[in-house]
């Protein structure tokens, strides 16, 4: 699945994110989140964001989207700069971000507002299913459970056939054997679908279970410090010794001792 | 705090058992108590609201004040709502309004009757009178629901905003599809105190200058030393006022009733 790590690195690469420099001004003061951060996003590969909480992780996922300007260098998609947010590369919020006032039909639907009526269902009852929310289509968020809101939230962001999925803790506000499910349930969408994902989280485990390549920033002001890559076949058991293994590395480079 | 609501069937009876009991103590205040001895007793107002309502007066007073209370609420939401999502939305807008509103805010709508008597004394196509309660009426509503917009408008979740430039959907779309309906639970609720002011403020508007209306009724059967007729003339608003606010109470919740918890 994962390009051999030796092939040229440009050939493959959606986003180029070149010496970015990100700085906010507050009442405060200036604060600098950023600084030089580079990488390279290979096309539809799964990469995971992972640092110590602060660091400015949801920062550079804010700039990668065109949320935030960033103060210098370059972010670029397929070569062009990233300016402003666009459908062809959506955001999945932590805390859903579909609208209480929409029903799950309404919601998935929302990025397909030109489209005729005929087209927009066939679309939204598409992904209805492939979320595994046949028969919720009519329900109100405030009739679904936490990973069932996860689910519209992410069926709305397919619907709109994105290139790029950016995934901010999408499993942040799950308990824990609802975000064990959803990440199943996000390995086998990525399967189905092949976007361009890139998850931010700061839980390591889930970051080895679900990405091609992890890549792990240092203390704010911060910098990518390392890009490690993970070849385990899906799905991927963390009692086996290469995801240990990996988990005492990225641990490792954190500077986080695990104690046992 | 966290005790299960009362059902349906309780929460009835303990409100009967309130009215009960504030007629009761009504009653024997009136009997014992000399300072209250010219208070009509319940059975007096009960007696005049029976009388009034043989009558049509009473009817055409109501009609007068909700009349009144429609027009100026309305021409309130209509721009109200409008000029609160402009001072919501757009920052520099509400730097500039909304000193401007707060201060206007405090002025008893009371305090406009001489403006509008200036503004419209010499309507000729619809009554004069009527005019000017209806601008108290909106001067009176139209504060509460601007206040409530800009609040409302101002305070949208980011993600929800956010949301919304990222499937590209902006211009008169994002209004009618994000801004508006998460702005609605504090709208609305901004619109039921507004109309239950207006209702208050229409009595006092008709007490000063026009012929008719439940506060013109009032004042008439006060300088007809019918005070039996005060007292009816109250009942009757208290008993509209209740109306007015529970209808608003149910279009909230129509309206809300399935985003969850938080407003239904
Ligand atoms: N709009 C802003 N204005 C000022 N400072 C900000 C802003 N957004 C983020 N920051 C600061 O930038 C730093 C990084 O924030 P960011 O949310 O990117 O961190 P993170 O790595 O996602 O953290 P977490 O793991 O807690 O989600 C923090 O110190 C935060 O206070
Ligand atoms: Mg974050």
């Amino acid at each position: 699945m994962t390009p051999p790590p030796d092939a040229d690195p440009s050939a493959g690469d959606k986003i180029l994110v070149r010496d970015v420099h990100k700085t906010f001004s507050t009442k405060k003061g200036d604060v600098q989140v950023l600084e030089g951060v580079d990488l390279a996003v290979r096309d539809r590969e799964f990469l995971a964001i992972v640092g110590p909480s602060g660091c400015g992780k949801s920062t550079l996922l804010n700039c990668m989207a065109g949320f935030e300007r960033i103060s210098t260098g370059s972010i670029e998609i397929d070569g062009v700069e990233v300016t402003a947010p666009s459908p062809k590369r959506v955001f999945v919020f932590q805390e859903t971000g579909i609208f209480p006032w929409f029903s799950v039909w309404d919601n998935i639907g929302f990025g397909l507002s030109r489209m005729p009526f005929e087209q927009k269902h066939e679309i939204v009852m598409r992904y209805i299913r492939m979320v595994g929310l046949d028969g919720f289509e009519k329900s109100f968020p405030s009739e679904l459970s936490g990973g069932m809101k996860q689910r519209v939230e992410f069926a709305r962001a397919l619907a709109v056939d994105p290139d790029v999925l950016y995934l901010d803790e999408p499993f942040g506000a799950l308990d824990a054997f609802t975000r064990l499910e959803m990440r199943r349930e996000v390995v086998r969408i990525w399967g189905e679908t092949h976007k361009t994902c890139i998850l931010v989280t700061h839980d390591v485990e889930e970051a080895i279970e679900l990405a091609d390549r992890i890549a792990v920033m240092t203390q704010r002001p911060a910098r990518i410090q390392t890009v490690l890559d993970n070849p385990q076949p899906r799905p991927r058991d963390p009692d086996r010794r290469e995801f240990r293994a990996l988990k005492d590395e990225i641990f490792g480079i954190l500077g986080v001792e695990r104690s046992v | 705090m966290n005790r299960p609501p009362p059902g349906p069937v309780r929460t009835f009876a303990s409100a009967v058992a309130g009215f009960a009991a504030f007629l009761l103590v009504w009653q024997l205040s009136v009997s014992f108590v000399p300072f209250l001895e010219r208070v009509p007793a319940p059975a007096d107002t009960a007696r005049a609201i029976s009388q009034l309502a043989t009558g049509d007066l009473l009817w055409k007073s109501i009609v007068a004040s909700v009349f009144r209370v429609a027009w100026g609420f309305c021409l309130a939401v209509g721009i109200g709502i409008p000029l609160g999502v402009l001072l919501g939305w757009v920052p520099t807008a509400r730097a500039v309004g909304n000193p401007v509103v707060q201060a206007l805010r405090p002025i008893s709508p009371i305090a406009w009757l001489p403006i509008a008597v200036l503004l419209f004394g010499r309507t000729r196509w619809f009554s004069a009178a009527d005019v000017e309660a209806i601008f108290i009426i909106f001067i009176a509503s139209f504060f509460p629901i601007v206040t409530a917009t800009t609040s409302a408008v101002s305070s949208i979740d980011h993600k929800y905003i956010r949301s919304a430039a990222n499937f590209g959907v902006g211009g008169s779309l994002l209004f009618r599809r994000v801004i508006l309906p998460a702005a609605m639970p504090q709208i609305l609720t901004g619109l039921r105190l507004a109309l239950g002011i207006a209702w208050v403020v229409v009595v006092a508007a008709e007490m000063l200058g026009v012929q008719s209306g439940l506060g013109y009724q009032i004042n008439d059967s006060r300088n007809n030393l019918r005070y039996d007729l005060v007292t009816a003339v109250m009942a009757v608003i208290a008993v509209i006022g209740l109306l007015l606010d529970s209808a608003m109470s149910r279009i909230e919740h129509a309206t809300l009733a399935r985003r969850g918890a938080r407003h239904a």
